[in-house]
């Protein structure tokens, strides 16, 4: 028999797993997936549960109802991969050979990475979202809150979902509207980059938008260190920021399984070919998902599309047929814009987010980069899908692996 | 493409002012392009720009300023004093490279 290792059960690695236990043939090969953590969590409803729109039970599922009966899983941590040997060692003293390696290991917020950041009363007045902890710590800190200065701060690029603190902005706007606290709470949005995203187009749009909601954008923040004490971000050039509540956005690295590995980038991120997830390293190790250094977003639905050309790819692979160069960068983001309403964005490595309906040319019915109710119910509508359909390697009905041209304003 | 005289070369640049064309580019013109940016080169300038001209050698790509700081070459306080606002933006420019590709 041979293996298919498969390292993290996270979005990527899940639906990996489901896809090609129904492709492999199962008189020959066998799916082993390792992850260290038992709990399978819907991450963009993170964003949700500071403002008492999900609690943690709506976010948290079991690893193992989402993967089949027919692949084993261990739930241990990963000490090190040897991709000379074809080996994977685990901290419990076993080791695993392999025949196919996927990594799919994701990427994490490093706080320790900002210079006084986790001196700066982290968990009462500086918090993050991107962990369940961190958002479900912001929502008591939030609900009792009676108004100051809120700072949302992006530490540098890249970051999971790069429209994920935007969101939290817009939303908080709607939040403190809704508590008629609004003309209390001054919100600031910091950034190293030069406007509210990284694509031009949806930048203007963005940038324009958080002006509508009387939020003040930061561009160009390089921050050199927190200040606990004085309650201030300080940038290299000497700008300063006060805050009263600080939501960061900190570092995001590659999990330290790469790094004591030595298969990362400086960021713990693995050289991967951007049209085929092959590693750039070895020939029998593909990446998957937010572990991979490629200039696409980190995002569920780049994972989503990842893997169905990564299923195709190992089948080739298996066969000793050439790989496909098929993955374009598509990504699919719904982006909450507070007040019940949202935008959607599509786009890939070379065609930036543009107007137009999806996934129907002309139809729709959903707008693309242009503020809608109905982008906001796709939204609310994907937690569903997330779990019932894309997690379980289903094709979303109507929405491709590569990014389509039709019904785009180019 | 446009061509823009500096240091007394015609050279290709970009609507931003990047060359286009590394190949063009001498320290003469980065002295040039520097003096434009209100920057006086000094021995750590050059450092800094060597390095990122080494990389894009080697690895066709400019490195992040993390690698850049990691590498011992400098370190960020010390980089952003060097090139204020962007800095490497701005070294990128002066050292004939492309200019840094903003992130996804």
């Amino acid at each position: 028999m041979k293996k298919v290792l498969i390292l993290g059960a996270g979005t990527a690695g899940t639906i990996m797993a489901n896809r090609l236990l129904r492709k492999l043939d199962k008189k020959d090969w066998t799916i082993t997936v390792v992850d260290q953590h038992p709990k399978h969590y819907y991450q963009p409803g993170f964003l949700f549960i500071p403002f008492e729109m999900y609690t943690e039970e709506d976010v948290t599922r079991n690893k193992t109802d989402f993967l089949p009966k027919n692949v084993e899983y261990i739930q241990e941590i990963i000490e090190i991969i040897e991709p000379e040997k074809n080996r994977v060692k685990l901290q419990n003293g076993k080791s695993i050979e392999y025949h196919i390696l996927i990594i799919a290991t994701g990427t994490n917020i490093v706080p320790g990475e900002v210079d006084g950041l986790l001196n700066s009363s982290w968990g009462e007045n500086a918090f993050d979202f991107y962990t369940v902890e961190g958002s479900v710590a912001l929502a008591k800190r939030l609900k009792g809150w009676k108004g100051g200065k809120l700072v949302v701060h992006i530490a540098e690029m890249p970051i999971k979902c790069p429209v994920a603190p935007l969101e939290f902005t817009f939303l908080a706007d709607w939040y403190f509207s809704k508590k008629g606290i609004r003309d209390d709470v001054e919100i600031k949005y910091v950034t190293p980059l030069s406007g509210a995203f990284t694509k031009p187009r949806a930048s203007g749009v963005l940038s324009h938008l958080l002006e509508n909601k009387n939020v003040n954008l930061v561009p160009d923040f390089n921050i050199m260190h927190v200040d606990g004490s004085a309650k201030k971000l300080v940038s290299f050039d000497e700008k300063e920021v006060d805050y009263d509540i600080l939501v960061s956005i900190p570092t995001n690295m590659g999990d330290s399984v790469i790094e004591r590995s030595g298969m990362g980038d400086e960021l713990n991120y693995i050289p991967t070919h951007k049209h085929t997830l092959q590693s750039k390293a070895h020939e029998n190790i593909f990446v998957l998902g937010d572990a991979t250094d490629l200039p696409s977003s980190k995002a569920g639905s780049v994972a989503h599309f990842e893997a169905e050309i990564l299923t195709e790819n190992i089948l080739h692979f298996i066969r000793n047929k050439p790989l496909k160069e098929d993955f374009d960068g598509h990504a699919n983001c719904f982006i909450e814009s507070g007040f019940g309403k949202g935008f959607l964005i599509d786009f890939n490595y070379d065609v930036e987010p543009v107007e137009g309906k999806f996934p129907l040319p002309i139809i729709g019915p959903m707008a693309l980069l242009k503020e809608s109710r109905m982008n906001h119910f796709g939204k609310l509508a994907f937690k569903w899908i997330y779990w019932n359909v894309l997690l379980r390697g289903w094709p979303i009905p109507m929405i491709t692996a590569q990014m389509t041209k039709l019904g785009k304003k180019l | 493409m446009a061509t823009k005289n500096i240091a007394g070369v015609d050279v290709n640049v970009n609507e931003e002012g990047y060359l286009t064309d590394h190949s063009q580019w001498t320290r003469e013109i980065g002295e040039a392009i520097a003096k434009e940016e209100g920057i006086e080169l000094t021995e750590s300038h050059w450092k800094v720009m060597e390095f990122l001209q080494k990389e894009v050698k080697e690895n066709g790509a400019l490195p992040t300023i993390r690698r850049l700081t990691k590498s011992g070459v400098v370190d960020t306080k010390t980089l952003y004093q060097l090139f204020p606002d962007g800095p490497m933006k701005k070294a990128s420019k002066i050292a004939g490279l492309e200019k840094p590709a903003s992130c996804v």
